[in-house]
């Protein structure tokens, strides 16, 4: 069985389906990317996996172990920051982890071993003997993240692990999750999509509790709309002979007029995989004497995906 | 350390980080020497006793205990902090036993900072200080019970303002069972045995019996009864709808 392991997930409230039969696998040196817009199911999701909340239909495991059935061994195994990532305001940051590390049996060596590792790990140093409600947003975020690491779980669920860090502080949590990937199975929860490509091999899109795509975030880039499309501008207000030529390529689908500014026309070329090379293109362009200013494969980004496939689940 | 005494240890703690502690302690203590010298009459009454003192402690309770426990668990369901607790691999009945002993104990706390009241006695005159210990005890064994009611109704809600309410009004239910005040409400249409079986849940009358001078078996059983029931409430309540 993989290290995270999900069938069949149901969580209704009510009338309302917060999940709706989601299913999937985590492998140790997985990092997959749960994405959704706000209200999607997500944090749901992870509250069942981390077995906090009971699902109305399916199960979950940790390391073999069902989260709601055998949950004290689940648990051993597996490193939660719960969505705001919740800490006792009245503590400082070492008594909070202390108190922490001896709840998951550690004594006061491996504790402070361990510790001492994270704080330096996590940046934590400086405010060690803060109480952690003078915390800013930040710092009490990664203190979530040290308390998820306490114990050196082989399962990590993150819940909105950067929100609320600014760009450079993210930057390093993205490193962290990097540096610690290869011995863990992770899930982390995030609308920012950037995050996926930076730090996921994998990315899970959720939007009214389904399960909409599970695909690396290559596969997802390649089912964009824009994915494979040239861009060209030409010196040029009449494009009409150079759309003539362009479409007798064998490689090239539609031609669109994107833009006709000051002389200048902008083309978006749609491609199939004989994609037409740049000098192939040039010289075709050049037997008409027209000039390319610009030329360039358009990139997809996950921003594109992910409109398009939650809407169109949204549709359904 | 067992998880136990960890939650035990912080909950403990987490009284004394804010002023909450000083400022409970000092009502307590001014309430409790008010209503002993004032309207008990210490001086007047002229007997060697504290049963003056002790005859306001189910009322006093009614009030400050669950102005003890409303955080146990309000607290952690509006922070959000019960989410991290409750996937800590410990079980509940730990977490739920170890804050309640915290508040228990902080009652202790409070009950040890009368001792100069029976100080007082001793070197007034030279009262039964046997009574005076069970009197303490059973002071100590009631404040267990309120507290264990109050803890589990903490955990049905996320505000302690509601957390107080609610435990107040269950508190005064078993304060006043002895009274007519409820049976009242019973009498009508119960058949005896309930009568008897709610007059028999009567905190003022078992406290009475304790105080007489007799820490009476029944009284003891019966409060440590109410006290575990209450702990096995407080158990499913968190299990049921921790995530609610």
């Amino acid at each position: 069985m993989s290290l995270v392991e999900a069938r069949g997930l149901v969580k209704r409230f009510g009338s309302l389906t917060a999940v709706d039969d989601i299913s999937f696998s985590v492998e140790r040196g997985e990092v997959v990317g749960f994405l959704g817009p706000n209200g999607a199911g997500k944090s749901t999701a992870m509250k069942i996996i981390s077995g906090f909340m009971e699902p109305t239909a399916g199960q979950a495991w940790i390391d073999g172990h069902n989260s709601h059935t055998d949950p004290i061994p689940a648990r051993r195994h597996l490193g939660y920051l719960p969505e705001g990532a919740p800490a006792y305001a009245d503590m400082t940051v070492a008594a909070f982890l202390e108190f922490v590390a001896a709840m998951h049996g550690m004594n006061r060596q491996q504790a402070n071993r361990r510790l001492a590792e994270l704080v330096d790990r996590i940046h934590l140093a400086s405010v060690w003997n803060q109480r952690i409600e003078s915390l800013s947003k930040g710092f009490k975020r990664r203190v979530g993240i040290a308390q998820a690491l306490v114990h050196d779980p082989d399962a990590l669920i993150l819940d909105e692990p950067t929100d609320g860090l600014d760009p450079i502080q993210k930057y390093e949590m993205r490193d962290l999750i990097r540096s610690i990937a290869p011995q863990k199975a992770i899930i982390i929860s995030t609308h920012i999509l950037e995050e996926v490509e930076a730090v996921c091999n994998r990315a899970i899109i959720i939007a009214k509790g389904r399960m909409l795509a599970d695909a690396t975030p290559a596969e997802l880039l390649a089912r964009a709309p824009s994915h494979g499309r040239l861009a060209l501008a030409l010196v040029t207000a009449n494009p009409q002979g150079a759309i003539d030529i362009l479409s007798k390529h064998p490689g090239v689908g539609r031609v669109e007029i994107v833009q006709r500014v000051n002389g200048v026309t902008r083309l978006a070329v749609q491609t199939s995989k004989a994609c037409p090379s740049t000098s192939e293109l040039t010289s075709l362009l050049g037997q008409s004497n027209i000039a390319v200013t610009e030329f360039y494969m358009q990139r997809a980004t996950l921003d594109d995906v992910f409109r398009q496939i939650a809407n169109h689940g949204a549709e359904n | 350390m067992h998880p136990l005494l960890l939650v035990f240890r912080r909950e403990f703690a987490g009284y004394f980080s804010t002023p909450v502690a000083a400022v409970f302690l000092i009502v307590f203590l001014a309430l409790a020497a008010g209503m002993t010298f004032l309207v008990s009459g210490f001086f007047e009454r002229g007997q060697a006793d504290l049963s003056g003192f002790f005859f306001w402690h189910p009322w006093l309770y009614l009030v400050l205990m669950p102005a003890i426990a409303m955080r146990l668990w309000a607290e952690e369901r509006r922070s959000g902090t019960i989410e991290l607790l409750m996937t800590l691999p410990v079980q509940p009945w730990q977490i739920v036993v170890g804050k309640w002993l915290a508040a228990w104990a902080f009652a202790a706390l409070a009950l040890l900072l009368t001792t100069p009241l029976w100080i007082t006695v001793n070197v007034l005159g030279s009262p039964d200080n046997g009574v005076i210990l069970s009197s303490y005890l059973g002071s100590w064994l009631m404040a267990g019970a309120f507290l264990a009611l109050a803890a589990a109704v903490s955990a049905l809600t996320k505000s302690q303002v509601l957390a107080f309410i609610g435990a107040t009004a269950v508190s005064f239910l078993f304060v006043m069972a002895g009274f007519d005040l409820v049976i009242a409400t019973v009498r009508p249409w119960a058949p005896g045995f309930i009568i008897d079986a709610v007059r028999s849940m009567s905190f003022f009358a078992h406290f009475q019996h304790i105080t007489d001078g007799v820490l009476e078996l029944p009284s003891i059983v019966f409060f440590v009864s109410l006290i575990v029931f209450s702990l096995w409430l407080n158990v499913r309540f968190v299990e049921v709808k921790k995530a609610a």
